[in-house]
């Protein structure tokens, strides 16, 4: 029991953008008792509300699903829930973690300030595009918010490369002629490949002109960890949680 | 003179196709008309090899578009089409039947089967063809009827329902024809079915013998199954079967047991699935087995074509059967009795260790959350392989470096509701990546090589070895056919056909048709002219040589 705890703490030293495993443990008592009657074991019973999946009517940060618990919505019937800080923490917690309660459960912030830090300190869009603006070397991140968890947006600030999906895989061709191509896979088949190089060109290539194709499992984008602090961390997931697309 | 003016007469008469008839004798000799596709897989033997050779390794660069027929309706077109005498009978979703011009693709008649609403099938509203006896059609569906149509005039002739379309029984594969019978199985694998293979007379309808894929009390086999499970032990049959005229056996594969993935809700071997059964003919009568899964956690069904040839083994003239399993493994047996003769993995795989002496596998299940290679869809799947006597290889799709993690749970069983009991995901490089599908719906391939890759894989029956491979860079589920010319068709999910070299792997040809073939070719000729067609996407593709 020590020992578990022990490790709760270091876990959360290590990474104070997180909910710790107790709040997630906490706000799974809370939920299946008090929530899962009405929004059901899944999260999805109300119409256009999938809390697993971080899809919310009213609210995009952590304070916004804290206000909502605490005050209800009396215009659709939810009532006001008077819990504990530690138990409004945990739903929180548990509903961030996709209600596993193995996930790491990423604090969510403030999506203003976020939007700043993007364009701002972040230099997100030197790389990234969001509703036209930005550049397309790196995936263009309107819709997110729509595809990500708040963990997983996490994650990827801090570990780029452990998140990284395979067609994002920064890719070099060599062609046969000696012309080095830089870019990132759209698209590949059995004899082609399509890209987006390094100049925003959409270029698709047939293998047999090509000398050599590498792909790299190690991420272009920087890493977050350190540079940015806890709140502002949890200010741009905010953010990109908030791009749900058009 | 009148003999000249005979056969001359006979000659006429068989180029207005007024003889179509196909008689059983046809049936049995189908290799020696090869301008003909006269059963599911070219014939009794499913070779998928066929001796012409008009379009070889010398000028298969030379083929050009002759017709495209297009799809009425969406989804996977899993259908194999037959051609007879010039006419070709190829069926679509759901349970549409169409007699075409195999010439130029124009269409003769269309015959449409309204199923009934209770119809359920786990996987895609599939049909894979039809079967052919004299002038009648026999098509098998959803609703798990068995229909004749009059093939010159696709009006129905009798229909006899085959199963309980509300408990989930469905028939997906094309029958087979053997003597005055109808052969088939039953779908359902997903439903907790207790699965069976049935003949029905050609002329009436009438139900003439009845297998059942799960023994029951008294039945050979029950002792492999715990309690009640049998009773709900799945089993179900969806690919056509084989047939060997001088043993009078016909070859089944057998699905997976049921719960899918839970096997201890069934304690024991669960025969007769994943396995072969080999059943007389003339009264089902079992006469051998051969289990390849026995308790699969998997989902790996044998519903893989049993393709059979003649081999020198070992200095002795063998009646062999060869078949690459979904398991992973490629199996030899003696197809007179059933009896193991060799086996080895195909691709990665370590649910087992390997086969003993007996072919029974040496079984390594794997941790909980750890995965298991090969994934769910297996190593190969039910895409027709094929073998070539020329080159004397065995050739089959495959899917490489793939694995599922599975996870299984208790399931209770409810009538005409899935029963799977778990199930697998496939291992992606980083959480949340996409990985393969059952099929495919989109042009665009974003879970890429990652999480495996399809290849043709040619491998010697005798030693089991890899003779050559044939890369691809999505997965696969394309049949394949060999000719003697020495050339391979087959196609994939990208919707690439390819024409191969069916002795070294060298690609000498290829078409982008643009949507994924999911099932394989098949040629035939007309007026002298050799033609291929394959399924892309929505369309019936049809290529000869440039004239």
């Amino acid at each position: 029991m020590v020992v578990a705890t022990a490790g709760v703490q270091l876990v959360a030293q290590d990474h104070p953008g997180q909910y710790t495993q107790a709040d997630i443990d906490a706000g799974t008592r809370v939920y299946n008792s008090q929530c899962a009657q009405c929004h059901g074991p899944n999260g999805d019973q109300i119409s256009g509300i999938d809390l697993r999946q971080g899809q919310f009517r009213r609210s995009s940060s952590d304070e916004d699903l804290s206000r909502v618990i605490r005050e209800g919505i009396a215009a659709v019937g939810m009532p006001p829930f008077a819990l504990q800080p530690a138990e409004l923490t945990g739903v929180i917690a548990f509903i961030r973690a996709g209600f596993d309660r193995t996930a790491i459960a990423a604090r969510v912030g403030n999506p203003v300030p976020g939007r700043a830090l993007f364009a701002g300190k972040g230099e997100c869009a030197t790389c990234h595009r969001v509703n036209g603006t930005g550049s397309r070397v790196a995936p263009d991140l309107s819709d997110i918010g729509a595809a990500r968890t708040a963990s997983a947006l996490q994650q990827a600030l801090l570990d780029p490369s452990s998140v990284m999906m395979p067609i994002n895989r920064p890719v070099r061709i060599v062609m046969k002629d000696g012309k080095t191509i830089v870019g990132r896979r759209l698209n590949e088949d059995t004899y082609t490949v399509q890209i987006i190089d390094d100049h925003q060109q959409l270029l698709s290539i047939a293998k047999a002109d090509i000398g050599r194709l590498v792909v790299e499992t190690r991420s272009t984008m920087p890493s977050y960890a350190g540079k940015l602090t806890p709140e502002e961390l949890s200010d741009l997931v905010a953010y990109l949680l908030s791009l749900k697309g058009a | 003179m009148w003999f000249r003016v005979r056969l001359a007469a006979v000659i006429l008469l068989l180029s207005c196709g007024l003889d179509a008839q196909v008689t059983y004798d046809r049936l049995l000799k189908a290799a020696n008309e090869p301008q003909n596709w006269l059963t599911y897989s070219g014939g009794y033997s499913s070779q998928r090899y066929s001796l012409l050779k008009q379009i070889d390794t010398s000028n298969v660069r030379n083929l050009e578009l002759k017709w495209i027929l297009p799809n009425q309706v969406f989804g996977a077109w899993q259908s194999s089409p037959l051609v007879v005498d010039g006419i070709m009978y190829v069926t679509q979703r759901p349970n549409d039947v169409l007699a075409v011009d195999a010439k130029t693709g124009r269409v003769f008649w269309q015959y449409r089967y309204t199923n009934s609403p209770d119809a359920r099938v786990c996987c895609g509203s599939n049909n894979r063809g039809v079967a052919i006896l004299g002038d009648t059609l026999f098509l098998g569906t959803l609703d798990a009827h068995l229909v004749a149509i009059d093939a010159r005039s696709g009006r129905p002739l009798w229909n006899v329902a085959v199963g309980d379309p509300g408990l989930g029984y469905s028939l997906t594969l094309a029958p087979l024809v053997v003597k005055d019978k109808v052969l088939v199985g039953m779908g359902g694998g997903e439903f907790g079915i207790r699965g069976y293979i049935a003949a029905f007379d050609a002329r009436t309808g009438k139900e003439a013998w009845r297998f059942h894929t799960i023994p029951g009390p008294g039945e050979r086999g029950h002792e492999s199954w715990t309690g009640d499970a049998w009773k709900t032990g799945g089993g179900s049959v969806w690919v056509t079967p084989s047939y060997d005229p001088a043993l009078n056996l016909t070859y089944w594969g057998i699905g997976n047991a049921g719960p899918d993935w839970n096997p201890d809700q069934r304690p024991g071997d669960n025969l007769f699935t994943d396995s072969v059964v080999a059943l007389d003919a003339d009264t089902g009568e079992l006469r051998w087995h051969f289990q390849f899964t026995p308790n699969d956690a998997y989902d790996y069904d044998s519903v893989q074509i049993a393709v059979l040839a003649d081999l020198n083994w070992r200095g002795t003239p063998t009646k062999t059967m060869m078949w690459a399993n979904r398991n992973g493994f490629f199996y030899v047996l003696d197809r007179t009795n059933g009896r193991f003769l060799r086996g080895n993995p195909f691709v990665q795989v370590n649910w087992a260790s390997g086969l003993d002496e007996t072919g029974r596998p040496i079984r390594t299940p794997q941790p909980d959350g750890q995965p298991t290679w090969p994934g769910n869809q297996g190593g190969t799947n039910w895409y027709s392989p094929s073998y070539s006597p020329r080159t004397e290889l065995f050739y089959v799709s495959t899917w490489e470096g793939y694995a599922s993690i599975f996870r299984k749970e208790p399931v209770q069983y409810v009538p005409g509701r899935n029963f799977g009991g778990g199930g697998g995901r496939v291992l992606t490089p980083v959480p949340g990546a996409p990985g393969v599908r059952i099929g495919r719906a989109t042009p665009i391939n974003n879970w890429t090589d990652a999480v495996g890759h399809g290849t043709v894989m040619a491998i010697d029956p005798r030693t089991g070895e890899q003779k050559w491979k044939f890369e691809q860079y999505d997965v696969t589920d394309s049949g394949i056919l060999t000719t003697a010319g020495d050339l391979l068709f087959t196609g994939g999910r990208e919707g690439y056909f390819h024409a191969l070299d069916a002795r070294t792997g060298a690609l000498l040809w290829k078409a982008s048709l643009g949507g994924q073939i999911v099932n394989g070719p098949i040629t035939f000729a007309i007026d002298g002219k050799q033609y291929v067609s394959v399924i892309s996407g929505n369309s019936l593709v049809t290529f000869a040589l440039r004239e």
